[in-house]
């Protein structure tokens, strides 16, 4: 057996546990591309579905284009958070998680990093299929909407981690986490689909300012409200 | 000399002196009325053990007695509602540093189906803070013989072969304290074997087990001591004489106290 | 017979008072005949405004349903949630279950009441104004938090990951009430009259505070009683799984 006294420790590192959980988490989705899968196909069937609802006769690109991609965005992520913690459940490894010296808040992090890669990842896939679908010139707005879309992925991660958090201790997991979620989001994917509205339509940015705070300030209290109630969700 | 019924309760007075009532060795585990209430319900009611290094208690009882939460409270994965349990001095559940010198196997694998055996096992090794996790990982691997195996992804093994990488992430990080929680639930013989030996030279190695079992053979060939638990509380408690138990009796002790509660 | 081991004690159960249920509660009764006579007086005593016309009334429901639902129910909801994670004190997670389930009722009210004022006045049933936008939302979050608690079996567990949410509804909030206020700011809608801003004739003044002493009696009547049966409810858990 491994001998207790000739194995050496290091005493838990929040910041490298906490890439340690990400990086393994999104190996594990990188191996069974499940959620990534379902999530883009449901991206790419949305905007084509928004498409054909879409009258351009009627309606400017310019005004559906930010709600689809924002709502896109929203339930593409839903999809990703289920499994976050699922992974976990399915064969109890949570147990040896939380059996391990790692803080729980390092747990989150890792949860939340690779959860903000995930829908980061399924971003870059449903933008340019809504820009091309709906023949928007994105031209040089691109590295504002990438920032919009960051900002966005950041505060949806947070909260959308710590809900899946939660929904795993219940039946209906995936049930409740829209239900539960949904109402959380909406300070941030209004505030998100309006700048990057403002964005799209070549408007001076400083019309969009008030929006950008708004996002800011979503990511600085509920990143870490989260990582402060996270603990909680685990029965000790 | 065998422990009389009932004072598991009470037998933890005499800490003064930090050595077992025979001098077997230093005291590892030190757990004094736990108590553990879910709501209005304690599912553990007033237990209290010691247990010294390289001894292995086994746990019986019916389903729904209290065992598994009587696990969790001594590896400091449930806070007690009273009492306290002390592992070599360090009172657990304490900071997160001290449930490193805590293994947890259950009958649950614990791994992730699609990363291999090796990423599995280095994993639980990094998250414990082990500085040489490859060596470590190794070195456990070959000890539970599933080296040969360590590049297969875990969904492609057996039962068997699954419950030996889970103890191999349980046990790389060298635990002081080792919780087994029906681990021998769907192994073959084979696997069982294996298992026992891998039990045997931890407990060489001066760890300190807890054996849940709902199978006596089993649980006492393992065991220096043995316990009933029932409706939360450690019912009857024996030490093992002249290196083993009297099976047949034992089996008659514990079929006379479980089917008393169900009559 | 064979004699059963002493089961553990059941101390700790919240003792329940049976009171609460036998007969008719006393407060709510009042609350009821109260809240009933508010509307005769509402309805037949206090004169018709001569702008907004008979739909004005509306509010002496509304206006009051807003003050508890919004302004004490979801106050109570956060302070209850948070207060449970800090000392976990299982009456602090009955009071937060008892405030979301009589706030989800007032804010119902609300959001009913509402539509039909617009209807007559406005001449649309829906306005996405900002305090009717955020009241939507608020009122989806509490119906949220409620399916959570259904869906969590040890009470426990349930305690506990419900204040999780009642919690973190502190910050959404805040937050909401902003988003939506900048929305509507940059696409102003019809202009809303807030009857509780101008000055009031005496008799209208006299009706609406009484309505809002009405419905505050009846917002404490419900929650005692919700609290209460949380007690009860808890208590036969306890005895079956004992």
């Amino acid at each position: 057996m491994t001998d207790p006294a000739t194995t050496a420790h290091r005493a838990p590192a929040f910041l490298a546990d906490a890439w340690r959980i990400a990086r393994k988490d999104l190996l594990i989705e990188f191996r069974t591309r499940s959620a990534f899968l379902a999530a883009t196909v449901f991206a790419v069937l949305a905007v084509a579905i928004f498409r054909f609802t879409w009258d351009p006769t009627a309606i400017p690109a310019m005004d559906l284009a930010p709600g689809v991609l924002w709502v896109i965005f929203t339930f593409s992520g839903l999809l990703g958070l289920n499994r976050s913690f699922s992974l976990e459940l399915a064969e109890r490894a949570y147990d040896g998680l939380l059996a391990s010296q790692v803080a729980r808040e390092s747990i989150f992090v890792g949860k939340v990093l690779a959860n903000f890669v995930f829908v980061s990842a399924i971003q870059a896939l449903a933008i340019p299929a809504v820009a091309l679908f709906f023949g928007l010139e994105i031209g040089g707005a691109w590295g504002v909407l990438i920032g919009i879309v960051l900002l966005a992925a950041l505060g949806l991660s947070a909260v959308g981690t710590l809900f899946a958090a939660i929904a795993a201790n219940t039946r209906l997991a995936e049930l409740l986490l829209p239900m539960m979620t949904l109402p959380f989001f909406v300070p941030l994917v209004i505030p998100a689909a309006q700048a990057s509205s403002v964005v799209l339509r070549g408007l001076p940015l400083s019309s969009a300012m008030e929006w950008f705070k708004l996002l800011l300030a979503f990511d600085l209290m509920f990143v870490s409200a989260c990582i402060v109630v996270f603990p909680f969700t685990i029965e000790e | 000399m065998p422990i009389p019924h009932g004072t598991a309760a009470t037998g933890v007075a005499d800490s003064s002196a930090n050595r077992s009532a025979d001098g077997e060795g230093d005291v590892a585990l030190v757990a004094e009325g736990l108590v553990r209430a879910f709501g209005a319900r304690k599912a553990v009611n007033d237990v209290s053990l010691r247990l010294s290094d390289g001894e292995c208690l086994a746990l019986f009882g019916p389903n729904g007695a209290g065992k598994t939460t009587l696990l969790r409270l001594l590896g400091g994965l449930l806070r007690p509602t009273r009492g306290r349990t002390t592992l070599h001095g360090t009172l657990l559940p304490g900071p997160s540093a001290t449930r490193r010198l805590v293994g947890l196997i259950s009958h649950h694998a614990m791994l992730y189906p699609a990363l291999t055996v090796r990423e599995n096992v280095r994993f639980a090794a990094e998250c414990q803070g082990v500085i040489d996790a490859d060596a470590a990982t190794t070195r456990v691997l070959q000890q539970l013989r599933v080296l040969d195996r360590a590049e297969t992804a875990v969904r492609y093994l057996s039962r068997g072969l699954q419950q030996r990488v889970s103890i191999s992430r349980a046990l790389v990080h060298g635990p002081r304290l080792v919780l087994l929680d029906e681990p021998y639930t769907g192994l073959d013989e084979v696997g069982a074997l294996v298992f026992t030996e891998a039990l045997r030279e931890l407990k060489a190695s001066g760890a300190t087990l807890v054996l849940i079992t709902h199978n006596l053979t089993e649980g006492l060939m393992m065991g220096d001591r043995a316990a009933i638990m029932q409706d939360g509380r450690i019912v009857h408690e024996e030490r093992a004489e002249n290196g083993g138990f009297d099976l047949p009796r034992f089996q008659a002790l514990y079929r006379n106290l479980v089917h008393e509660a169900i009559a | 017979m064979a004699t059963h081991p002493p089961a553990s004690p059941v101390t700790s159960a919240p003792t329940p008072d049976w009171r609460s249920v036998k007969g008719i509660d006393a407060f709510l009764a009042v609350a009821l005949i109260a809240v009933i006579a508010v509307c005769v007086r509402a309805i037949w005593f206090t004169p018709v405004d001569a702008m907004l016309g008979a739909a004005q009334k509306i509010f002496y429901v509304h206006v009051p349903a807003a003050i508890g639902g919004l302004y004490i129910a979801c106050p109570l909801l956060a302070i209850s949630s948070l207060g449970y994670l800090w000392i976990k004190d299982e009456r602090l997670d009955r009071l937060a279950e008892a405030s979301a389930e009589v706030g989800l009722l007032f804010m119902g009210l609300v959001l009913v009441t509402g539509p039909i004022w617009a209807r007559t006045s406005w001449g649309t049933w829906w306005v996405w104004e900002a305090r009717i936008t955020s009241t939507v939302f608020l009122w989806l979050m509490v119906l949220g938090y409620l399916v959570l608690r259904g869906a969590v079996e040890t009470p426990e567990s349930r305690a506990r990951l419900s204040a999780v949410m009642g919690g973190l509804a502190v910050l959404l909030v805040p937050f909401v009430h902003l988003t939506v206020r900048l929305f509507r700011g940059m696409h102003p809608g019809p202009v809303v009259l807030k009857p509780e801003a101008p000055s009031l004739p005496p008799e209208m003044l006299t009706t609406f505070l009484w309505a809002n002493l009405a419905f505050l009696m009846l917002f404490f009547a419900l929650l005692r009683i919700r609290f209460r049966w949380a007690g009860l409810r808890n208590a036969v858990t306890a005895l079956e799984t004992a």
